[in-house]
């Protein structure tokens, strides 16, 4: 497991400046991603968790290149590929390509399904052995797409279906790694399934490696082997997917996993549920320190002073919190002190608010 | 007589390429202080249904036949002038995005005094203490200053609960949820279907939840109709379709749905195909071109549409597997699939 990660990001940022007036004066930035790191292994799944606004997308658009990093640095295969010009990233683009989550505005309606899915191989240069067609219709193929579909145009397939040619055309060009910014949410809940095993059958059959973008946390504990939870521009935890599903040690995981509803009738009733009191604060004004504080039942004076580092409390699981829950004996005394009191503390907000 | 009763609803649209039924035959009854949650995808007619009940198909090109009966009233051949002052009164909705739902250019305040105002011959005055009144039940912090906000000014989360404030300020016994948590974030959308089950206990009204998500079903219905090409194809209390449903359809979502409280099982099991259009439904059963158990009918499926049938205790489904046969599948082949392996 030693070898050298697909994909390596280092203390990543994406501060979009807010101008104000005439001059176009800079009064203040959006940090839509704040200086995060992760690796991506070869052959994995990571999941990449978060509300909206917690800057997950940005950083599928970073990683691709198509936004400029503020700071920060990108390592592909071994490669800087941070600050790289376009001419230069052009034939990494073959290796790196992403699945858009809205199958109706990712493919151009006055283009036929052979010109879209074809269209990697015209920009790149690239010649097929029994011409682009073939190739086409063998992706169309891979996909679960009838080949001679080439000649039509996306308004006569479904959203699913839709969602298949989008993937057609990250295939293209065999891919090593793809970002597929939330490739089912627009999906109904049937087809969303039949996409998820699509996107398991070709990463057995490609060897491919993904970093999947979404919010809904059961289809990201599905496909992912290892997650990381966003929140606000920061990673607050990355562990892999048993970890974090059995036993998540930053209080945003747990109120996040708590929060989801169970198709389960019997269970509403046990179940006790974190009740997180109002929205995500505005990336333009984040909480000083702890980014979750203004929300957390746990916080305490240290988290609005210093802000939590990411560490490893356990082996491969990560998390930027003063007072994580499940923490084994590693950090010592102080979790298990802490835990105690907040037994206690969690039943509160459960408790107290209907809001 | 029940509070709301449908009975044999049909909601057709004369389009250019033919006639869309997007609601055929569709019946049921709902008491004061029960939540039916109807389930189904894009284009089962759940949100035509919601929209029909409300009067919002009249006057437009739809043909609406069947009835339905409000408290004693009937709606479908009511006048739209009388079906206008139900509407908000004793009957209200609360839409999918608040941001469509609200009118950019009022405060909400403006918009919830509006409503109020139309039903009840009050003072502005009165009326704005109302909607802070409001405001501040549904959980809104300083209701008395957010009540001079546009709508644009208001989160998410702060602009669905200010939507079920509007909804909900002159005391309808009819809520209709379309989609109420999809837009929102999981630790908001928890949040507003807490306020959901509070407010309908304090208000004591008739619940309509209509949804995908068979997650936010489970959270609040007491009874469930699962719709699928215009018709209800099983209905029963929440234990009936989740711990003994009877249709393949209902199996099929249940396949579908990666979930949080079981293991990680190896692979979903989706439903083949995708789901029909409403101009060519598919003849006999809609569903049987997507039916894993389709020839077990020996050819029925395809020639006979199915009648929605009683199985035990209130439990409906429209399926022409014998309920012995439909019981043994989901004992044997579906129901270990769908637990941890």
């Amino acid at each position: 497991m030693n070898e050298e990660p697909l994909l390596s990001v280092q203390g990543l940022e994406k501060h979009f400046p807010v101008t104000k007036g005439l001059l176009q004066r800079q009064v203040g930035a959006v940090r839509a991603v704040d200086g995060i790191s992760f690796d991506v292994r070869k052959g994995e799944t990571l999941g990449l968790v978060g509300e909206s606004g917690c800057g997950k997308t940005t950083t599928g658009r970073l990683i691709t290149r198509l936004i400029e990093p503020s700071a920060g640095k990108i390592v592909y295969a071994g490669q800087d590929i941070t600050h790289m010009s376009q001419g230069r990233l052009r034939p990494l683009r073959r290796d790196v390509q992403m699945i858009f989550q809205d199958p109706y505005s990712s493919l151009n309606p006055r283009h036929t399904v052979g010109a879209i899915v074809g269209a990697p191989f015209r920009i790149q240069g690239i010649k097929t052995e029994q011409g682009t067609k073939k190739a086409v219709q063998g992706i169309l193929e891979l996909v679960g797409l009838n080949p001679e579909h080439y000649n039509r145009y996306p308004h006569e397939f479904s959203g699913g279906q839709r969602q298949r040619i989008g993937i057609a055309r990250t295939l293209a060009l065999k891919p090593k790694l793809i970002i597929a910014d939330e490739p089912v949410s627009a999906l109904d809940v049937s087809i969303q399934a039949q996409v998820v095993n699509l996107l398991e059958d070709l990463q057995g059959e490609l060897d491919l490696t993904y970093v999947v973008i979404a919010h809904d946390l059961s289809v990201v504990r599905h496909i992912s082997d290892r997650v990381a939870v966003m929140y606000l521009g920061k990673i607050v935890e990355i562990a892999d997917r048993k970890g974090l599903y059995e036993s998540p040690m930053h209080p945003y995981t747990n109120a996040l996993l708590s929060a989801v509803p169970i198709p389960d009738p019997k269970r509403r009733k046990e179940r006790e549920r974190i009740r997180l009191q109002g929205d995500v604060p505005s990336p333009l004004n984040p909480p000083p320190a702890c980014r979750f504080h203004t929300r957390c039942w746990k916080a305490q004076e240290i988290c609005t002073q210093v802000e939590p580092p990411l560490e490893t409390l356990a082996p491969g699981h990560q998390v930027a919190c003063h007072f994580p829950e499940n923490a084994p004996g590693l950090a010592g005394g102080l979790a298990d002190g802490v835990s105690g009191g907040a037994a206690s503390a969690g039943a509160v907000p459960a408790g107290t608010d209907p809001a | 007589m029940s509070f709301l009763e449908l009975k044999d609803l049909r909601i057709h649209f004369p389009t250019d390429d033919g006639l869309v039924k997007s609601v055929d035959g569709l019946s049921f009854t709902l008491e004061r202080g029960r939540t039916l949650g109807i389930v189904g995808e894009s284009g089962s007619g759940k949100s035509v249904t919601s929209l029909g009940i409300l009067g919002l198909h009249k006057g437009g090109r739809a043909r609406i036949s069947g009835e339905i009966w409000l408290d004693g009233e009937e709606l479908v051949g009511a006048s739209q002038e009388h079906v206008r002052t139900l509407r908000g009164k004793k009957m209200a909705m609360i839409f999918q995005d608040p941001l469509s739902a609200m009118h950019p250019f009022y405060t909400v305040g403006d918009q919830i005094i509006e409503a109020y105002r139309i039903h009840n011959d009050v003072s502005k005055k009165v009326a704005r203490k109302h909607a802070i009144d409001m405001l501040g039940r549904v959980g809104i912090p300083q209701p008395a200053r957010r009540v001079d906000s546009y709508p644009h000014e208001f989160s998410g989360g702060m602009r669905q609960r200010a939507m079920i404030a509007m909804a909900l300020s002159c005391d309808p016994e009819l809520l209709i949820a379309d989609e109420p948590t999809t837009a929102l974030d999981v630790t908001v959308q928890a949040q507003i279907l807490d306020l959901m089950r509070d407010l309908q206990r304090d208000f004591d009204a008739a619940l309509i939840v209509i949804t995908h998500d068979l997650g936010v079903v489970a959270e609040l219905s007491d009874d469930i109709l699962v719709m699928y090409g215009g018709k209800c194809v099983e209905y029963g209390t929440s234990d009936d379709i989740f711990e003994r449903p009877e249709h393949p359809y209902t199996w099929g979502l249940l396949g579908s749905m990666p979930r949080l409280d079981r293991e990680p099982t190896e692979r979903l099991m989706p439903i083949k195909g995708s789901p029909p259009s409403l101009i060519n439904v598919p003849s006999g059963c809609a569903f049987h071109p997507r039916c894993a158990f389709e020839e077990r009918t020996a050819g029925l499926a395809k020639v006979e549409v199915p009648e929605l049938r009683e199985t035990e205790g209130g439990h409906l489904v429209r399926c022409h597997l014998p309920a012995e046969r439909r019981r043994a599948i989901w004992r044997n082949e579906i129901k270990p699939n769908l637990e941890a392996s």
